[in-house]
C-alpha cells in the first residue's frame, strides 16, 4: 500500500517538477547583424548551446547590417523590449556604453550569476578595447578582426618583385605598387578599404601616435581629436599624390571596393582580416598577407594594431534568472575548443589565450599560413594608451566626416594639412555634442 | 492634322524613337547583366548581348537568393511585395470611399474638421516625419510586421478627395430615388454608389499598387529581418554589403523581376492607369 | 456645393470616418507633433538623459555650413530635374501629338517607367555608370573623362539627376499629351489658316494653352525631387560623397540614424514640414481650387 502511494506520489512530483521545470525555460533573444556562413555559425551556437542544456534557450534573429541591428535595438529599448543580447560593431561602443541603465556591464553580470570569469584568460588587446578605464568589460568580444594587408603573389612575381617578401614599411610598399602598375595594372598599383579605419585609426595605433586625448577617448568622454600631426598629413599627402597617377587608387569608404582585389585590378589591398573567406573563395591567383606597413623613421613604429568587428552587449532591465541564462551562454563561448573552431571556420579572432595557443599548437597556423598575421600584429608589443583601442561617441557619423575630408584632399579640393584640421574641427563638434546628450 | 504632308512626320518618328530608345537602354543592359557570370560583370567585360545564363540565374534568384547577404530567395520576396502592394492598394479604397461617403452624404458635427483633418495629411508624407513615425510603430510593437509595413500607408488623402470630388456629381434624383424605395445609407452605398464608382476604384487601384509595390522609405525603416523584406529593398540591400562580393547578375534578375508586376498592370490597364493618375491630380 | 439629399443617422458617419480618423491621428498627427516636441530636447540615443532646450536646435542647424550645403543640393536637384524632365516630356509629347495613328502606341512604349521604383531606376543607373564596370563608364573613360561618382561631387550629382529625370519624364509626357489633345483644333486651324508656320503656332498659341498644364507640372515636380528621390539617393550615393548628393529630406534621415542627433534631425523635419504646407498652399491658391466647400 505505502509503497505503492509512495510510487505514485514520487512520479506525480516527478511529474509536476518537469512540468515546472520545463514551462520555466527561459528565453534569451540574441539580436545579431551576420550573414551568409557567419550566420551559420550563430545558428550553430546557438543550438549547441540550447542542446547542452535545458534551462535557456538562446534565439538567433538576424536583424540586418550592424547599423540596422543596432538602430532596431535602441528602439526596441526605447519601446520596452529590447533583446538580451545585442551585437553591436565596434564603432557603437561608446554610444552603448554611455547608456547607463540601458546596458548590463557584463563583467558585472557574469560576477552576480557567479559564473567564473578570469578577464586574464582573454587577449587584452581585444577585451581591452571593450573594457572601462579600470579594465571592468563591458560587453564580450565576439567577433573581431585587425587589418592587415593582402597581395596577390602572381602579380608580384610579373614585377618582378619577391613574392613571398612582402613590403614591411610605406615607401617599399609605394615603390613596389609603382612597379606593379607599371607591369598591367594601370588603374591601381594599391588601393585601402575601409578608408578612415586604416588610414586613421589602426594608422595611429601601429605607429604609437594619439588619435585623440584621454587614451583615444577610453578615460572619458571630454576627449579631442590629435590626428592632424605632422605624421597623419604626411601620410595623406603621400596618398594624395599616389592618387594623381593612380598608384593609389581610392575605393571607397567601406569594404565595397574590396572586389576589386579579388578580381585582379589592385595587387595590394589593405583590409580586415576577415577578408579571407571571400579572398579564398574568389581569387583566382596566388594570394599572401602581411603585417601593416609602416614609416620606418618613427620612434616606437611598428606598435600593435587595434580590432574591427563586433561584441555582444547585454541589455538592461532583465531579470536574474536571465541574467543567469546569459552568463552561461557566454562561459560556453569562451570555452577554449569553441573559440578555436569558431576562429578556424569563421576567420575572426580568437578572444582567448588559451584558444590562441591551442590553435598555434594545433599546426593550423602552418597549414594556413596568412591566418595568424593578424594575431601576430594585435599581440606584437604590449598595448599602450595610444593602442588599446578607442571609444569616441557617434563615431560612425564622425567617420563620415573624416571620410569626406580625405575624399575632398585626394579629390584636390584641400590641402591634405587642411582636410585633416578641418576633419579634427568637425570630429570635435561631434564629440562634444554628443557629450553634451549623454551626460545630464 | 492641320498641314496636310504627303508622308509619316519622318522627324517626329526620329525624335520619338530616340526617346524610346533611351528610355529603355537601362532595363536593355539590366536585362543583358542578368543573363551573364558574376565575373564578367566584376571584371567590367559584360558585353552588349545576353549571355548563356538567363535560366540559371533566374532560377537562383527566385527561389535560392543571393548567397551572401541575407540568403532570402526573390521569389519570397516578391509575395511580400505583392501582399503589401494588395493590402495597401485595397485598405486605401476601401477605408477612403467610406470616408469620402460619410463626409459627402452626411451632416453631422465636426463634419468640416474631420474633413480637414483627412486632408492635411497631404501635407505630412512620410519624409517629414521619419524618426517620431518610426517611434509610434516601435512603441506598437509593429516593427518588421504586415501590419506595421501597411496599416500606416493606408490612411490618405488622395483617395478621400478623388471619391469626394466623384461623389458629388453623383445626382440627387438617385438619393432621391434610394429612399423612396426604403433603402438606408448601407443599401444606397452598396446598391448605388459603388457600382457607379466601378471605374475610379479600377483608376485608383492601379495608382495605388503601384505606389505600394515601390515603396522605399517605410520597408526601409521598418523591417530589419531577412523575411520582410521587399523586393525594392531587397535590391538595395544585395549591392550595399559588408564583407561579400556583390552579384551583380542576381541583382539585376531581382531589378528585372521588381519591374515586371507594376509595368505589366500599367500596360495592362493603360486606360484606368491613365485616368487615375489625371483624376488624383486634378 | 453641398448635397442637398443626405442621410440623417447619427452615428454612422463617425464609424465610417473612424478607421481613418484612427490612423491618421496615431501614424500622422501623433509623430508629427512629436517632431516638434523632439526638436526642442537634446537627448541620447536610448532617451535615458533629455533636456529641454528650446531653440537651441534650430540655431545650430542654421549655423552648420552643412545644413545650407543640403539646402544648395536640393535646390540644384529641383531645378536641373524639373527643367530636364519637363522639356524632355514636352518635346515628346509634341512630336506624340503630330501622329494621327501611332499616338496611342507611343503613349504605351514611353509611359512605362512611371510603373518603375525610384529606387529601381537608381540601381539601373548606377549600374550603366559605375567607374568600374558600368558599361556606359567604360564608354565615358573611353573619351578621357576621368569619371568618378565615388570621388567626385559633381559625377555622382549628374549621377542622381539622370536617374531621376528618367522616372519623371513619362509621367511628365502624359500630362502634356493630355493637354495638348484637349486643345480644340479649331483653335490651331484658325491661327494656320492666317499663314502662321507650325513653330509660330505652338509658340503663340499652343503653349499658351498648354500652361496651366506646364504649371501645375512644375510644382508636382518640384514636390517630387523634394521627397520621392530618398530612394534614388540612398540607393546610388548614401549621399556622398562627401555629402554633395545630400538633399534635405536624406539629412533628416542621416542625422538621426543611430540616435546620433535626434533634435537635429526633428528640428529639420519641422522646417521639412513648413516648406510641404507652403508648397501645397501655393499649389492651391494658383493652380485649381480643390476644395469647394
Amino acid at each position: 500500500m505505502t509503497s505503492r502511494t509512495a510510487l505514485l506520489a514520487a512520479t506525480t512530483a516527478a511529474f509536476a517538477f518537469a512540468a515546472t521545470h520545463a514551462a520555466a525555460q527561459v528565453e534569451i533573444q540574441w539580436w545579431h547583424a551576420m550573414t551568409g556562413v557567419n550566420n551559420d555559425v550563430i545558428e550553430k551556437l546557438a543550438k549547441d548551446f540550447n542542446d547542452s542544456q535545458k534551462d535557456y534557450k538562446v534565439v538567433p534573429s538576424y536583424k540586418g547590417s550592424y547599423p540596422d541591428t543596432m538602430n532596431a535595438g535602441i528602439a526596441a529599448f526605447r519601446a520596452g523590449n529590447a533583446p538580451h543580447i545585442m551585437q553591436v560593431f565596434e564603432v557603437g561602443t561608446a554610444t552603448m556604453m554611455a547608456a547607463k541603465g540601458a546596458i548590463k556591464p557584463v563583467q558585472e553580470m557574469m560576477r552576480e550569476a557567479g559564473e567564473k570569469f578570469d578577464p586574464q584568460s582573454y587577449l587584452p588587446a581585444i577585451t581591452g578595447y571593450y573594457s572601462t578605464a579600470k579594465g571592468e568589460m563591458l560587453s564580450f568580444p565576439f567577433n573581431s578582426s585587425s587589418a592587415i594587408m593582402w597581395y596577390n603573389k602572381d602579380a608580384f612575381r610579373k614585377a618582378g618583385l619577391n613574392a613571398d617578401a612582402p613590403p614591411k614599411t610605406w615607401p617599399e610598399l609605394f615603390e613596389a605598387a609603382k612597379k606593379l602598375r607599371a607591369s598591367g595594372h594601370p588603374t591601381c598599383g594599391f588601393a585601402t578599404a575601409w578608408v578612415t579605419w586604416l588610414n586613421i585609426e589602426q594608422f595611429s595605433a601601429w605607429h604609437n601616435v594619439p588619435l585623440g586625448t584621454k587614451s583615444n577617448g577610453m578615460d572619458g568622454f571630454d576627449t579631442e581629436f590629435r590626428f592632424n600631426s605632422p605624421l597623419h598629413v604626411r601620410h595623406l599627402q603621400n596618398l594624395v599624390e599616389l592618387q594623381k597617377d593612380k598608384t593609389f587608387d581610392y575605393a571607397g569608404r567601406t569594404n565595397t571596393g574590396e572586389g576589386r582585389f579579388t578580381s585582379g585590378e589592385c595587387p595590394i589591398m589593405l583590409t580586415s582580416s576577415a577578408f579571407y573567406g571571400n579572398v579564398k573563395a574568389n581569387a583566382k591567383f596566388e594570394f599572401g598577407t602581411g603585417m601593416m606597413p609602416y614609416y620606418p623613421d618613427v620612434a616606437g613604429a611598428p606598435q600593435n594594431s587595434i580590432i574591427g568587428g563586433a561584441s555582444l552587449w547585454v541589455m538592461g532591465g532583465k531579470k536574474a534568472d536571465e541574467y543567469k541564462g546569459i552568463a552561461r551562454f557566454f562561459t560556453f563561448l569562451s570555452d577554449t575548443d569553441r573559440q578555436r573552431w569558431l576562429h578556424e571556420v569563421s576567420g575572426y579572432l580568437p578572444i582567448t589565450k588559451a584558444a590562441y595557443a591551442g590553435t598555434k599548437g594545433s599546426g593550423f597556423y602552418e597549414q594556413n599560413p596568412g591566418r595568424e598575421t593578424p594575431l601576430l600584429q594585435l599581440t606584437l608589443k604590449a598595448p599602450t594608451e595610444n593602442s588599446a583601442g578607442l571609444r569616441f561617441g557617434n563615431l560612425v557619423q564622425i567617420r563620415d566626416i573624416w571620410a569626406e575630408e580625405i575624399e575632398a584632399a585626394l579629390s584636390g579640393q584641400k590641402s591634405a594639412q587642411k582636410a585633416l584640421d578641418d576633419a579634427v574641427a568637425r570630429g570635435n563638434q561631434s564629440l562634444r555634442q554628443f557629450e553634451r546628450a549623454v551626460s545630464r | 492634322m492641320i498641314d496636310r504632308r504627303s508622308g509619316p512626320d519622318w522627324f517626329a518618328h526620329a525624335v520619338l524613337w530616340t526617346g524610346i530608345l533611351v528610355m529603355a537602354f537601362p532595363v536593355y543592359l539590366t536585362f543583358i547583366a542578368s543573363t551573364h557570370e558574376p565575373s564578367t560583370i566584376a571584371n567590367g567585360q559584360m558585353p552588349l548581348v545576353p549571355g548563356d545564363k538567363l535560366l540559371e540565374t533566374y532560377w537562383q534568384t527566385i527561389f535560392v537568393g543571393p548567397t551572401r547577404t541575407s540568403r532570402m530567395p526573390v521569389g519570397a520576396m516578391m509575395v511580400n511585395t505583392l501582399v503589401m502592394a494588395l493590402v495597401i492598394a485595397i485598405g486605401k479604397i476601401c477605408i477612403s470611399i467610406v470616408s469620402a461617403y460619410a463626409v459627402v452624404y452626411f451632416r453631422f458635427p465636426f463634419r468640416r474638421t474631420a474633413f480637414w483633418m483627412i486632408f492635411m495629411t497631404l501635407m505630412l508624407p512620410v519624409e517629414v516625419r521619419i524618426y517620431p513615425t518610426y517611434n509610434v510603430v516601435a512603441s506598437l510593437g509593429l516593427l518588421d510586421t504586415f501590419a506595421g509595413l501597411t496599416v500606416p500607408l493606408i490612411a490618405s488623402a488622395t483617395g478621400t478627395l478623388l471619391f469626394r470630388q466623384f461623389f458629388m456629381t453623383i445626382p440627387d434624383e438617385l438619393l432621391e430615388a434610394s429612399k423612396i424605395d426604403g433603402a438606408g445609407p448601407v443599401r444606397f452605398f452598396v446598391d448605388t454608389v459603388l457600382p457607379l464608382s466601378r471605374t475610379n476604384i479600377a483608376a485608383l487601384f492601379v495608382i495605388l499598387f503601384i505606389y505600394g509595390w515601390n515603396q522605399y522609405l517605410w520597408p526601409l525603416l521598418i523591417t530589419t529581418r531577412a523575411d520582410m523584406q521587399t523586393i525594392v529593398i531587397g535590391i538595395k540591400k544585395m549591392i550595399v554589403t559588408a564583407d561579400a562580393l556583390t552579384e551583380w547578375q542576381i541583382v539585376m534578375a531581382t531589378a528585372m523581376l521588381a519591374m515586371i508586376p507594376p509595368v505589366a498592370v500599367v500596360l495592362l490597364m493603360q486606360r484606368w492607369f491613365v485616368k487615375g493618375l489625371v483624376e488624383t491630380e486634378k | 456645393m453641398e448635397k442637398r439629399a443626405i442621410f440623417r443617422q447619427r452615428w454612422l458617419p463617425y464609424l465610417l470616418l473612424a478607421p481613418q480618423l484612427a490612423i491618421t491621428l496615431v501614424f500622422f498627427y501623433f509623430p508629427a507633433g512629436q517632431a516638434v516636441w523632439q526638436s526642442f530636447l537634446i537627448e541620447d540615443a536610448f532617451g535615458i538623459s533629455t533636456e529641454f532646450v528650446w531653440f537651441e536646435n534650430y540655431q545650430a542647424l542654421f549655423a552648420q555650413p552643412q545644413y545650407y550645403r543640403a539646402m544648395a543640393n536640393t535646390a540644384v536637384f529641383s531645378v536641373s530635374v524639373t527643367v530636364l524632365s519637363l522639356s524632355l516630356a514636352l518635346l515628346l509629347a509634341v512630336m506624340a501629338d503630330r501622329q494621327i495613328k501611332g499616338a496611342n502606341g507611343y503613349k504605351t512604349l514611353l509611359i512605362w517607367p512611371y510603373a518603375v521604383a525610384p529606387a529601381i531606376a537608381a540601381v539601373l543607373w548606377l549600374f550603366m555608370f559605375q567607374p568600374s564596370l558600368g558599361v556606359v563608364a567604360r564608354g565615358i573613360r573611353a573619351l578621357g573623362i576621368d569619371w568618378n561618382p565615388l570621388l567626385n561631387g559633381t559625377h555622382a550629382m549628374i549621377l542622381v539627376i539622370m536617374a531621376a529625370t528618367w522616372k519623371q519624364v513619362s509621367y511628365n509626357f502624359l500630362f502634356f499629351l493630355a493637354g495638348l489633345q484637349s486643345i480644340p483644333r479649331s483653335v490651331i486651324e484658325a491661327a494656320a489658316i492666317d499663314g502662321a508656320g507650325r513653330t509660330r503656332r505652338f509658340w503663340t498659341i499652343v503653349f499658351p494653352l498648354l500652361s496651366p498644364t506646364a504649371f501645375f507640372l512644375l510644382v508636382v515636380n518640384v514636390v517630387y525631387v523634394f521627397f520621392d528621390t530618398f530612394g534614388i539617393i540612398d540607393a546610388t550615393t548614401g549621399g556622398g560623397p562627401a555629402k554633395a548628393t545630400e538633399t534635405m529630406v536624406y539629412k533628416v534621415y542621416q542625422d538621426g540614424k543611430l540616435g546620433a542627433d535626434l533634435g537635429g534631425s526633428a528640428a529639420q523635419s519641422v522646417i521639412l514640414m513648413a516648406i510641404v504646407v507652403a508648397l501645397t498652399a501655393f499649389q492651391f491658391r494658383y493652380i485649381e481650387r480643390k476644395v469647394h466647400y
